[in-house]
């Protein structure tokens, strides 16, 4: 009696008890990801609560640098692969907060442009309030021919100008694209000069006139 | 001091000669100076003027210091007290006495903090050197990882503590925020980039993190100075456009971790010698 009792009731929860098994095995197949039994999202948010512990202020580089806007926030927690919809509604956000230039001009002076993409300086705890940022341009990028100490991190945007031409969209995308990369390809390696103020509109204008003008030694050889 | 100057000022000609070479060779562009650059090493490769850091290094492991007047020969850097033989392949691992996991500066702070009783601020004050300062502490450091050339990197997580560290240094690695929107992995994930001419190495790639990680800490050639491993990812982030980590502390530690459990397997090779 008391076995077929058993046996009923066991009949009865075999999904139950199949359920317990296999999220058993599951949580054992998990394990060997989570440290000290610690949970992904535990340790998440323990390697936030480490960062805004061992951080402190240098010179112009403050603690609050570390406090991530959206952007920042869901392409360090995609690994920079965010899901479709959150990147169009947060590249679309990116995009309309893209100030454009007030006079509709978006060219300036490529030679300014040139000298503004060899300097690699701006924003470190050793660079003074007062010194102005660079553009880190050639730290990335390969841009005129005569300057072989350039970086790969971008692509090569030598002969840029020869294959954009200097139409008003391919002016706006350019300008746009330096103010914000993000606003086109949401978790972009590239700063955002403008959004983040770190170029002015006249030095963003110049950077314009360095990739399109066609007297610029990037299209120029 | 003076040999240390004098080597420094042949290193620089010899730097500065061989980089005059590549831009009058007519086979120039960056792989040639990238080419250039491993012949220079190799040139100089059976005298790294670290060897001078190590030496001082050594001399004050063995030397009574600090108020309470002793050496360092009692401090346990992982495998017993006063062994130096082998420990740097094996940091930063965890210390059940500190009941923290601690890389090799975060440990010698411990050492020189509890046994010869200096203050701990006057410690990670100025941790770093410049031209005319050099700290003990980078010295120790130098002698210390000098003692384990050639031996494999061991680097475990079997304590949960150990395993946490590597997990947040992970996440550490791949944290963007500030002006920039930059992480280390920004530039440190993808094989054969390069920031200028500086070749950058790939965390996610074993080779390349081997290579990165057993050759540090190193003697600077540009800046003539012997750079510890604390002062390699404090300059990190400093063009990171980070604020300052604070010297030994647990995101250093992490970050730390996660590279050199990456470099597992390769024989340590530092102290290294850089551009």
């Amino acid at each position: 009696m008391i076995a077929d009792n058993v046996m009923g009731k066991f009949k009865m929860n075999t999904k139950g008890f199949f359920g317990v098994v296999m999220s058993l095995i599951l949580a054992f197949l998990a394990a060997p990801a989570q440290a000290a039994g610690k949970s992904d999202a535990q340790l998440d948010a323990e390697a936030v609560a480490v960062i805004k512990r061992d951080f402190r202020d240098k010179g112009i580089a403050k603690v609050d640098r570390l406090n991530q806007d959206e952007v920042q926030a869901q392409c360090t927690k995609y690994l920079d692969k965010p899901p479709r919809k959150i990147r169009d509604r947060l590249q679309a956000e990116q995009q309309k907060a893209i100030k454009w230039p007030s006079d509709g001009k978006y060219m300036g002076d490529w030679k300014a442009g040139e000298k503004l993409a060899q300097s690699g300086k701006g924003m470190t705890w050793s660079d003074k309030p007062e010194d102005p940022a660079g553009g880190n341009c050639y730290n990335c990028h390969q841009l005129s021919i005569k300057e072989i100490a350039y970086g790969t991190i971008g692509p090569s945007l030598m002969h840029f100008g020869r294959f954009r031409g200097t139409s008003e969209e391919s002016m706006r995308y350019a300008y746009g694209f330096i103010y914000n990369a993000k606003a086109y390809n949401l978790c972009a390696n590239m700063p955002r000069f403008g959004h983040m103020g770190i170029l002015s509109e006249a030095q963003i204008k110049d950077l314009v006139a360095l990739l399109l003008d066609p007297e610029s030694p990037v299209n120029k050889d | 001091m003076n040999t240390i100057i004098i080597k420094n000022t042949i290193l620089l000609f010899a730097f500065g000669a061989f980089s005059i070479a590549a831009m009058a060779d007519d086979k120039s562009g960056p792989a040639k100076a990238a080419e250039d650059i491993a012949k220079y090493r190799e040139m100089i490769s059976d005298g790294n003027p670290a060897e001078f850091d190590e030496m001082r290094g050594e001399e004050l492991w063995k030397k009574p210091g600090g108020p309470n007047n002793v050496s360092l020969e009692k401090c346990d850097l992982g495998k017993g007290a006063g062994v130096v033989k082998g420990v740097y392949a094996e940091l930063p691992r965890y210390f059940p006495d500190t009941q923290r996991v601690q890389d090799l500066e975060s440990r010698l702070l411990t050492c020189m903090t509890t046994l010869q009783g200096i203050p701990e601020k006057d410690i990670t004050a100025k941790p770093f050197g410049s031209d005319n300062y050099q700290p003990a502490i980078e010295s120790l450091v130098a002698y210390v990882v000098g003692q384990s050339k050639g031996i494999q990197m061991n680097v475990s997580l079997k304590h949960p503590k150990e395993k946490e560290a590597y997990e947040i240094g992970k996440r550490v690695f791949v944290y963007r925020a500030g002006p920039y929107d930059f992480a280390c992995s920004t530039c440190h994930s993808q094989d054969d980039l390069r920031i200028r001419m500086q070749d950058l190495p790939n965390f996610n790639n074993k080779k390349s993190a081997q290579s990165a990680y057993v050759s540090w800490p190193a003697y600077r050639v540009s800046q003539g100075l012997f750079r510890s491993f604390q002062w390699r990812i404090n300059d990190c982030l400093r063009q990171q456009r980070f604020p300052e980590p604070k010297y030994a502390s647990d995101v250093t530690i992490a970050l730390t971790m996660f590279m050199a459990k990456s470099a597992n397997g390769a024989a340590y090779a530092g102290p290294g010698l850089k551009r």
